[in-house]
């Protein structure tokens, strides 16, 4: 119960925060709370938009939350969603004239193996060579969008615009967008995300592997005298992660744009550390927090249309805040301690 | 031992003798200080027994330093302390012991303002206190040594000690008034430390020097050491007494909280014993004997010594390492391992003696994991028959190995995880317990909680974190998961370091019965009675070598140090 009551208490703390910083900016924090709800949830196209934008944190969130499981950090999910719908896009573009359904099983094959291989390399650099993955997933994020410019621009450049895009993908690749959401390109990949939401729990609480992993996550010396590999798991754990961040590609590619746009991500790889935080790294928790920061990210655009004095911006101020009352940790246990007397 | 007894008893009756004008013989003022120690030896040898003494019966204050009166403290529905009473005479040392939960801590760390109890009241010095944190306290002159000490691993000595009670001249740490002032307190306790040194670099033992000191710097009148021996080598738990001593002769009133019989009768002036919350004893330690501790430690008669019953051992191996060796860090170093061979058969325990740090950790790394180089460089290693020198660890447990870990915690637990996914560890991937890779965790329920009802792991319950239990229930938990296995090999590692006699007694019995059951032992510790009591025979191990053995009752404990210290 107090798992649940936290983070919520937390979230609650952060936004009051957040509307007093608004009311520094002069809007009328009521008015803005209502306008951020209106925005975000106000009709079916807007709330569709939310589901848009909390499918891809799902993903991030989940990439973050499994190595996090394993005592591993990774920041590489922006790089690994750059490849995963890199590929996607690649593959649709390559090979137009496939036809449904195996175009889209294609693709997103493609977009998991990019993904991967993304997250594998570190893993197997920090089983093998001992170097650390948070350095090497952060340099592989640049040496993604790297590769994603350079396959981009030079390779499957789209003829037809002046935008960094690749050619589009062959119509058997798109996948069905859901039409309750007037319009909002909430697409097969939502159901996928709340999938691979399931699956990871049972990974990591059912499942040998997964028992394994956060063995090595509580104890690694203990798990390497019980006899676990734990070079190996490292490995899994962060090819794991990369394939789920990979899977943000097929939202992206086969169920939105129908190609791959340099800079299409707001940064869902970083905003997913966050996701995971405040989701306490376990499934649920992932979706639920997942909603709430697509909520946040649909929510501030109103805000940006309709005041005056608050910009887009303020989202991140908001974000910013949630976050750093959910890992007030220490705040949380100094309260308790002064009720407990 | 008794040698060295009258030794630190001959160096402290040398240093009291200067300090102390009372008990100062005609003449020694302008006498050096070996003259005194000479001119004393005699009368000193044959007081060495009851010197230690001396200062409780000494004592004329009637004022307690301490007294706690009813103190009640409630965690939830379990009564931590329940109505506890105790008083401590100034200038003594007062053993604290029980069982690990008994309540214990928990009663000095409401006397050191740690919590409030619920009820009862602190008394220091006739004066009744009431503390909001552990500032009042140490204002007051409490000061407490934890377990685990708090230190500041990249700082030095002197940062550390001076933390949070820096002398400011002109807004930066005054360090040579810190220093001068540290200066003259080591000179006066006996407790020398390197203070430009790095904390981490420095050993455990001197760590705990400077945590002492760090309590003196504040001018602490009365020093609360929680466990102070858990983590010291045995020269390093002598060390520490002697310099506990000179603290009390120097006026100091000592706390110091214990599971340890044996540092409690060589040590102590008075002891109280906690049971389950409440005090089940208080007495001079002179009056008591340890099975008297013992039995009210435990709430029953505790066997201290287990009788047990001659090997019937088989001719089979268990294990066999031949010409083991681990290189030294650095090329030429002192090789860590060198020509390491024996042979364990099944149904007969060997135990490996010999002080921390010659060895028997790297021993332990090699023969679990041979294939690591790090772990070995050179030699080879069978169980059951088996060459294992390149298996992973993971096919050589498979072979019915359990282990029993050095350090518990580091390697044998998931702290924060529930006991049944502890029970689990290194069994996941056997048939019983996961199939196609999914865990079977009905199987876990039943297996574990048979597990925990037949080990007496306490409290009987699956879903709390391996951290919350006790470290003799930590333990017994580790010897219910390593003897699911049906193990033909036991390779057990300190296996009652940190745990009460309770758990001593059960885990010597299980030990003694998995060889009885035809499993080879290798048992290696730093306790002398772990080694006597269980070993068919006995090894010695000194700077990386194995320099002695020895059948079971051809050694003594004496003649087992002498080997131990190398010569």
């Amino acid at each position: 119960m107090r798992k649940l009551f936290q983070p919520v208490l937390a979230v609650a703390f952060g936004l009051i925060l957040g509307l007093g910083v608004t009311r520094i900016a002069g809007e009328s924090p009521w008015h803005v709370l209502q306008i951020l709800w209106r925005s975000a949830f106000g009709s079916s196209y807007d709330f569709g938009m939310t589901l848009f934008y909390s499918t891809p944190l799902i993903f991030t969130g989940l990439a973050v939350a499994v190595p996090f499981q394993a005592g591993l950090f990774n920041i590489g999910a922006e790089g690994q969603l750059t490849l995963g719908a890199l590929a996607a896009a690649a593959v649709g573009a390559v090979w137009p004239g496939v036809p449904w359904p195996l175009a889209p099983a294609l693709a997103i094959l493609a977009a998991v193996a990019a993904g991967t291989i993304w997250g594998a390399i570190p893993g197997w650099l920090r089983a093998k060579r001992g170097s650390h993955e948070v350095i090497n997933t952060i340099m592989l994020n640049f040496v993604a969008a790297g590769l994603a410019s350079y396959v981009t621009l030079y390779l499957l450049k789209n003829p037809d615009t002046q935008n960094p895009e690749t050619r589009p993908v062959g119509a058997g690749y798109l996948i069905h967008q859901f039409g309750i959401f007037g319009g909002a390109p909430v697409s097969l990949a939502l159901p996928l995300a709340i999938l691979a939401a399931v699956l990871v729990w049972i990974l990591l609480w059912r499942t040998v592997v997964g028992y394994e992993m956060r063995a090595v996550g509580q104890n690694e010396s203990a798990a390497r005298a019980a006899g676990i590999n734990t070079g190996r798991m490292t490995i899994i754990a962060l090819a794991v992660a990369g394939g789920l961040a990979g899977l943000v590609g097929v939202g992206e590619v086969l169920g939105n744009a129908g190609k791959f746009r340099l800079g299409f991500s707001p940064e869902y790889g970083f905003i997913g550390i966050a996701v995971a935080l405040l989701g306490r790294n376990q499934p649920a928790g992932v979706v639920a927090a997942a909603l709430l920061f697509g909520a946040l990210h649909k929510g501030t655009a109103g805000l940006d249309l309709e005041t005056e004095h608050v910009t887009r911006e303020l989202s991140l101020v908001l974000q910013a805040l949630i976050i750093l009352s959910v890992s007030a940790d220490g705040l949380w246990s100094w309260m308790k301690k002064r009720e407990a007397p | 031992m008794d040698h060295h007894f009258e030794r630190r008893a001959l160096k402290l009756a040398c240093n009291r003798q200067f300090r102390s004008a009372a008990i100062k013989p005609p003449g020694s003022v302008a006498a050096s200080r070996q003259g005194i120690c000479d001119a004393t030896r005699l009368e000193v040898l044959t007081l060495s027994a009851q010197i230690w003494t001396l200062p409780a019966t000494m004592a004329v204050e009637t004022t307690a330093a301490v007294e706690l009166r009813g103190l009640t403290k409630r965690f939830g529905s379990v009564h931590a302390n329940d109505g506890v009473n105790l008083r401590v005479e100034p200038g003594t040392i007062h053993g604290v012991i029980g069982e690990n939960g008994a309540g214990k801590s928990t009663a000095m760390k409401m006397l050191y303002g740690i919590f409030p109890p619920d009820a009862g009241e602190i008394i220091v010095h006739g004066e009744k206190r009431v503390w909001a944190s552990p500032a009042d306290a140490i204002a007051a002159g409490i000061g407490m040594v934890h377990q685990h000490f708090m230190l500041a691993g990249p700082y030095s000595a002197l940062d550390n000690i001076v933390l949070g009670a820096e002398p400011v001249r002109l807004g930066v740490i005054d360090r040579r008034r810190a220093r001068i002032r540290l200066d003259s307190l080591a000179r006066q306790y006996g407790l020398p430390v390197d203070w430009g040194a790095a904390i981490e670099e420095l050993p455990v033992g001197v760590q705990q020097r400077i945590e002492i000191l760090k309590l003196l710097y504040r001018d602490a009148r009365i020093l609360i050491l929680d466990e102070p021996t858990a983590v010291l080598t045995p020269q390093e738990t002598n060390e520490l007494f002697r310099n506990l001593k000179n603290l009390r002769d120097e006026g100091k009133t000592i706390l110091l909280i214990t599971h340890k019989l044996k540092e409690v009768m060589s040590f102590t002036d008075r002891v109280t014993v906690f049971r389950a919350g409440k005090v089940t004893g208080e007495m001079a330690t002179s009056q008591t004997n340890p099975q008297e501790l013992a039995n009210l430690m435990v709430g029953r008669k505790v066997v201290l010594n287990i009788n047990v019953p001659v090997a019937r051992s088989r001719d089979e191996l268990a294990m066999e390492v031949v010409g083991l060796g681990l290189a030294g860090p650095v090329r030429g170093s002192r090789h860590k391992l060198s020509d390491v061979s024996f042979s364990v058969r099944r149904g007969e325990i060997v135990g490996i003696a010999g002080v921390e740090g010659n060895g028997q950790s790297e021993l332990l790394q090699a023969v679990l994991h041979p294939r690591e180089p790090l772990c070995r460089t050179s030699g080879t290693v069978r169980f059951l028959g088996e060459d294992v020198t390149h298996w992973d660890a993971r096919k050589i447990r498979d072979l019915g190995v359990a282990v029993i870990p050095e350090d518990r915690q580091r390697e044998g637990l998931l702290l924060e995880r529930p006991v049944s996914e502890n029970f689990l560890l290194g069994l996941q991937r056997s048939s019983a317990f996961s199939h196609a890779g999914l865990l079977n965790a009905k199987n876990l329920q039943t297996a574990a909680a048979q597990a925990v009802e037949e080990y007496d792991v306490r409290p009987r319950d699956l879903t709390i974190p391996a951290g919350n239990l006790s470290g003799g229930n930590q333990q017994k938990l580790i010897v219910a998961r390593e003897f699911q296995r049906q193990p033909r090999l036991v390779i057990a590692a300190q296996p009652t370091r940190g745990v009460d006699v309770g758990a001593i007694e059960f885990v010597h019995n299980r030990i003694v019965r998995a060889r009885d059951e035809g499993a080879g032992v290798l048992l290696v510790s730093f306790e002398l009675e772990d080694i006597l009591t269980l070993s068919d025979r006995i090894l010695v191990m000194y700077e990386g070598r194995i320099v002695a053995e020895f059948q079971r009752g051809q050694v003594t404990e004496r003649e087992l140090g002498l080997k131990m210290a190398g010569s």
